[in-house]
């Protein structure tokens, strides 16, 4: 039945789109190419994706590449390994985007990340609502607090 | 007064798998992964945009919550699809549900213009169903 909505094909290319830059966003994508490959102008592309994502797929790549940095420094990552490794040529313009997107920089990121890590890995129990610890005896025979 | 909502549990068969389909497919963020000892692990997920709700994954085994009869009972009941565990929403149905169907997300219902709105639903890894809609503007 949905086969048979009018521009369901548009939708499909653009979908298959963001797809593309979920799946390649560490890569020097060239967003006139995708643009090409799905058979749009890239006006018309810009146009139509930010209808349905609510960001251009410029602005979108750079918030998949900023997520998975994300990812990338819980980890424990130096910056300028993940700047590379999202995709990012210049740890500069990474750290001003990834304080744009996240309102931290991204080394104070990785401390805090890494500091509620740390923690729960010392104290799950905190992370936890007690009523749920409590509920199911988690709190009892356990040797953490 | 009470407020807001910001636990909720889905009881699941794995959560390795439930992490995988959680994140890698619907595109969940990780909130708490903390590991509990043998058996326990306090696993939740976000809603991208609503950090605030966590998604409790809870596994359905033999321990601390369940018995071994309860747990099997569950584990049947999860699998044929009995709890419908809620609605999220998206900013544009056919596009979320071309994208999640290509990610492999099994719909027993694609999208419908019902008279409370436009609707499909799908099921998680465990077979817990769910609907999707469009956010009314």
């Amino acid at each position: 039945m949905i086969d048979q909505l009018p521009k369901i094909y548009l939708y499909r290319r653009l979908v298959q789109a963001k797809l593309f830059i979920d799946k390649n966003y560490h890569d020097a994508i060239d967003l006139n190419g995708i643009a090409d490959e799905a058979y749009f102008s890239k006006y018309h592309f810009i146009r139509l994706f930010k209808n349905i994502y609510g960001k251009t797929p410029h602005q979108y790549l750079i918030k998949v590449r900023v997520e998975n940095a994300r990812l990338l420094l819980k980890r424990g990552l130096p910056v300028a390994d993940v700047c590379y490794a999202v995709g990012f040529d210049s740890v500069t313009s990474f750290s001003i985007l990834f304080k744009k997107i996240t309102f931290c920089s991204p080394a104070n990121y990785q401390q805090a990340e890494l500091k509620k890590q740390t923690e729960m890995l010392r104290s799950p129990l905190k992370f936890i609502p007690g009523c749920f610890a409590s509920e199911k005896e988690w709190l009892q025979n356990r040797n953490f607090r | 007064m009470i407020t807001k909502m910001n636990h909720v549990s889905v009881f699941v068969l794995d959560q390795d798998s439930a992490y995988d389909f959680y994140v890698n497919k619907l595109g969940f963020k990780v909130n708490t992964d903390a590991a509990m000892g043998p058996g326990m692990r306090w696993l939740t997920v976000c809603p991208p945009e609503q950090p605030e709700l966590e998604i409790a994954l809870m596994a359905i085994s033999e321990g601390m919550m369940f018995d071994s009869l309860a747990a099997q009972q569950m584990r049947e009941l999860v699998q044929r699809g009995t709890f419908g565990f809620g609605v999220f929403e998206c900013n544009d149905l056919i596009a979320t549900y071309e994208e999640l169907k290509a990610k492999g997300v099994e719909f027993s219902k694609e999208p419908t213009k019902e008279f409370y709105g436009f609707e499909a639903l799908f099921k998680d890894d465990s077979g817990n169903w769910f609907s999707l809609g469009e956010k009314k503007n």
